[in-house]
């Protein structure tokens, strides 16, 4: 049956999902659902059909139902007023971010929204940032109207609390842009003046050239000293006054030494100095410096809650719903939230059946039935009917925010990572003012015409800029090859962090389990076809999670009609198929009073009950992600594992055959309590590095020296951490870690390198003669050398583990 | 030799145009984003395709 279906399997027209089993036909095409076919009407009768030409089944399928209400906070004007970019009489301008943007398709459809609303004047996609900027007419739209077509459409904007609470609008900062175009211009300006010099040109001409080559490359050096390097001489200054010795400090030691002698040389007619040089190394410098700055735009890694609050909610005032932002919520509010909607404070149900999935916060998926009066934890999602409940913490104060208020989340923690580049430009400082002083000192005793020249000789030959080029290129290069891999790092400091460490704290749910996947095993006596076909008629009849999981399960593409159907929330389905009565649910509800359930059980269950017969129950386990066994396998010999899991210990045994006998395992750990055991384990001095999904985890990955989320979709959501990795290659962690490890040897080898051409350029230096030439080729060369260098070796261990 | 003056003075004013157009470029956001220009280059040509097919439609329609 199963394999017919599959061949017979019709993809939707709009969206690519499978059909299943009752495809609409429309217009020639087959759609799964009413939204897709909408959609397609939509288009079609404005001629957007070219949608569906750009890409096949591009678009995104509406599958649940937006209320009408949801977007009545974009009529606030205080609301407006932040997401609004620029206004005027006439028109207003502003950005929305849609996290599903994925094709051109999509680009082409928001670029042409023009079509739709005749009140857009334009809208610009940012594909990278998953932006669209939309210019339009005060009159004839409003943001409400736009937004409410996007959501129609399925690209539903983003707009959560965060984006109404921030104060500052991020300005784009283009000084580096800036900085190398002036260093490039520059430096390619001064080469060529310099040319004549080196090859004796002068001698030949008799006109005084070089005076006038000279000061024009007095000139061109002016910006490139003052504005491109700027930042070289703030930040060693910075780290000074912090008794803190930064790679900048030699550089702007040296830096400064170049412009100086060189002008010096200039002026009093002794030489044309070392303005390529300088300009050189400047512009390398910041080459590596827009290397390294690669980010992922769509990711952030600072997100806290207000990523992912909803903007408004309804609160009934005087028996009428009217829309309040969430940030002005009090205590004793009465809120209604819909399916699917987002509880922002701790509250207390009133009125409703709740059914509240708290992925978001603990990566457990299946939603969990509450009654009235009990208290819910903002962040729970509901699915089902509307509920009202009344809000007993402000937002800022509920369970989940005070996380948030932990030290971890307010200490900056710039200085936890000591790269290797850190550690060893101290030394390397300290030997080279050594060097100089005693070079000068010698020259003073031996010559001392020639101590000057010594002195800032070695400081400019030794002017680490190779050095200060290996980690950007191997690091930035590692990165990208990560990122390409979807295991997005935050920084390139983070790789060097992820080579150091020694431990590895796992989340259970959503990490090492697949959230929206169960293994289903059914229990009992062998099902007959018609018992199997009874199962599902009956259970298509329920919206909860475990019916439809039951329904996908059995595979059965036929639907009986039933008689005598009530579903008890939460609790169980019941109805009567060709005279047979069936009943379908949890222990309490199919077991009468009097039979009691056998032992304390752990596991979810679903048990089915045929004409007062008990045939069996369906046992749901958390199904593990693919390739945990072999992950777990390879990391076991090269670090200490732990595993913290929110969970009870239902399923002790089973993680046992996984992580071996001994390993150590922790149950029915509380957020604050997986924050703690990190601190413990870093009271020892160890490295720790924690995987995680869920909001749950978000202070124990703060809090751990490298924290990782595992994301089922990048987009949606993760806790503020250092890397990002999306689930699907959860399995590779190893390699990633392998890799890492590789990376800081390549930065090892090419501070060999440098340091080798150092102690070539020196050699020249101490004995006082170097020439302006000697330096215009050492520098090039010694820094094309060292990128070319870092970046195929890092390349070729990519390779070597296999990634992408 | 004199003629270098004019050589100079030509190729660093070249510099500088170039220099100016590149900070233009950067200041209206050119190179904020390196990837959407690149698929959307491509949408104009379907566009006018479509029309043209269309407009041979309406002829046809009309004889």
């Amino acid at each position: 049956m199963g394999e017919t279906l599959s061949a017979r399997k019709i993809k939707c027209y709009h969206c690519g999902d499978d059909c299943e089993s009752f495809p609409i036909q429309h217009d020639g095409h087959s759609f799964c659902c009413m939204g897709c076919k909408s959609v397609y009407d939509i288009l079609s009768q404005n001629n957007l059909c070219d949608y569906y030409n750009l890409e096949s089944n591009p678009g995104i399928a509406i599958k649940n139902p937006v209320s009408k209400t949801k977007f009545n906070y974009l009529d606030d004007e205080q609301v407006l007023k932040k997401l609004i970019d620029f206004a005027d009489d006439q028109i207003q301008k502003t950005t929305l971010f849609i996290p599903v943007m994925h094709c051109s398709s999509c680009i082409w459809l928001l670029e042409n929204l023009y079509k739709l609303e005749k009140g857009i004047i334009q809208s610009r996609v940012n594909f990278l940032k998953k932006t669209v900027s939309i210019t339009f007419k005060t009159q004839d739209t409003s943001l409400r109207k736009i937004v409410e077509l996007l959501t129609a459409l399925g690209y539903e904007p983003a707009i959560n609390l965060n984006d109404i609470e921030s104060q500052v609008k991020k300005s784009v900062n283009r000084k580096l842009s800036y900085q190398i175009g002036v260093a490039g211009f520059c430096f390619g300006n001064i080469m060529l003046l310099s040319f004549p010099e080196y090859f004796g040109l002068d001698e030949f001409t008799q006109h005084g050239f070089s005076k006038l080559f000279g000061y024009l490359n007095f000139i061109l050096a002016l910006p490139v000293f003052f504005f491109s390097a700027q930042d070289y001489f703030k930040n060693a200054y910075k780290g000074l006054r912090k008794n803190h010795i930064s790679i900048d400090v030699p550089l702007a030691l040296g830096i400064l030494v170049l412009f100086l002698r060189s002008a010096v040389e200039v002026v009093s007619r002794t030489g044309i100095g070392y303005f390529d040089t300088m300009a050189g190394l400047v512009f390398f410098l910041l080459i590596g410096k827009w290397f390294q700055q690669k980010t992922f735009d769509t990711l952030s890694f600072e997100r806290d809650y207000k990523s992912y609050f909803p903007v408004a909610v309804g609160v009934v005032i005087n028996g009428k719903e009217t829309t309040v932002p969430v940030s002005n919520l009090k205590i004793g509010d009465r809120i209604l939230i819909r399916n699917n909607e987002l509880i922002p404070a701790d509250s207390i149900l009133m009125n409703g059946d709740a059914h509240i999935d708290f992925s978001f916060v603990t990566g457990e998926s299946a939603p969990v039935s509450k009654v009235c009066g009990e208290m819910i934890y903002a962040g729970g999602r509901q699915s089902g009917q509307t509920i009202e409940l009344e809000v007993c913490k402000k937002v800022s104060q509920s369970y989940l925010t005070q996380l948030w208020n932990s030290e971890h989340f307010a200490k900056q923690n710039e200085s936890k990572i000591q790269t290797f580049q850190q550690t060893v430009s101290r030394y390397f400082t300290i030997a080279l003012i050594i060097i100089a002083t005693g070079s000068a000192a010698f020259w003073l005793v031996v010559d001392p015409s020639l101590s000057i020249n010594a002195f800032t000789s070695v400081l400019i030959i030794a002017c680490p800029c190779a050095l200060a080029l290996s980690s950007p290129f191997a690091l930035g290069t590692a990165m990208r090859i990560l990122g390409r891999n979807k295991f997005y790092v935050k920084s390139p400091e983070v790789v060097e962090q992820i080579a150091k460490s020694q431990i590895i704290v796992f989340d259970k749910t959503g990490t090492i389990t697949q959230p929206s996947e169960s293994e289903i095993r059914f229990i009992g006596e062998d099902m007959t076809n018609e018992m199997k076909q009874n199962i599902v008629s009956l259970a298509r009849n329920s919206v909860h999670p475990l019916s439809k999981k039951i329904v996908s399960f059995l595979n059965e593409n036929i639907r009986i009609p039933i008689s005598d159907f009530h579903e008890e929330t939460g609790k169980g389905l019941h109805g009567k198929i060709n005279g047979n009565e069936i009943l379908l649910g949890s222990s309490s509800f199919v077991f009468n009073k009097n039979e009691s359930t056998d032992e304390a059980d752990l596991t979810t269950k679903v048990y089915v009950k045929v004409n007062n017969m008990i045939k069996g129950y369906f046992i749901f386990e958390h199904a593990y992600r693919k390739g945990l066994g072999d992950l777990i396998k390879n990391l076991k010999t090269n670090f200490d594992l732990y595993l913290l899991s929110g969970d009870n210990e239902s399923e002790r045994n089973k993680i046992h055959s996984i992580f071996g006998d001994h390993s150590k395992i922790f149950f029915k750990q509380s957020p604050l309590e997986k924050l703690k055991f990190i601190e413990d384990l870093q009271k020892q001095n160890k490295k720790v590095m924690m995987i995680g999904d869920g909001l749950n985890d978000a202070g124990a990955l703060k809090a751990s020296d490298l924290g990782i989320s595992v994301s089922e979709n990048t987009s949606h959501f993760s806790p503020a951490s250092d890397v990002i990795m999306d689930a699907s290659v959860f399995e590779l962690t190893d390699k990633f870690i392998t890799f890492s490890k590789d990376t800081t040897k390549v930065i090892r080898m090419s501070f060999v390198i440098s340091l080798i051409y150092n102690f070539i350029g020196l050699s020249f230096a101490v004995q006082g003669n170097l020439s302006p030439l000697i330096a215009a080729v050492l520098m090039p060369l010694s820094s094309v050398s060292v990128i070319v260098f870092t970046t195929v070796a890092t390349t070729l261990f990519s390779k070597k583990e296999k990634l992408k | 030799m004199s003629i270098i003056y004019l050589l100079l003075g030509c190729s660093l004013l070249m510099a500088i145009i170039f220099l100016v157009a590149f900070i233009w470029s950067v200041r209206s956001g050119q190179m904020d984003d390196d990837y959407t220009p690149s698929v959307r280059i491509l949408f104009d040509d379907i566009e006018n395709k479509n029309d043209s097919e269309n407009e041979d439609k309406k002829t046809e329609e009309k004889t």
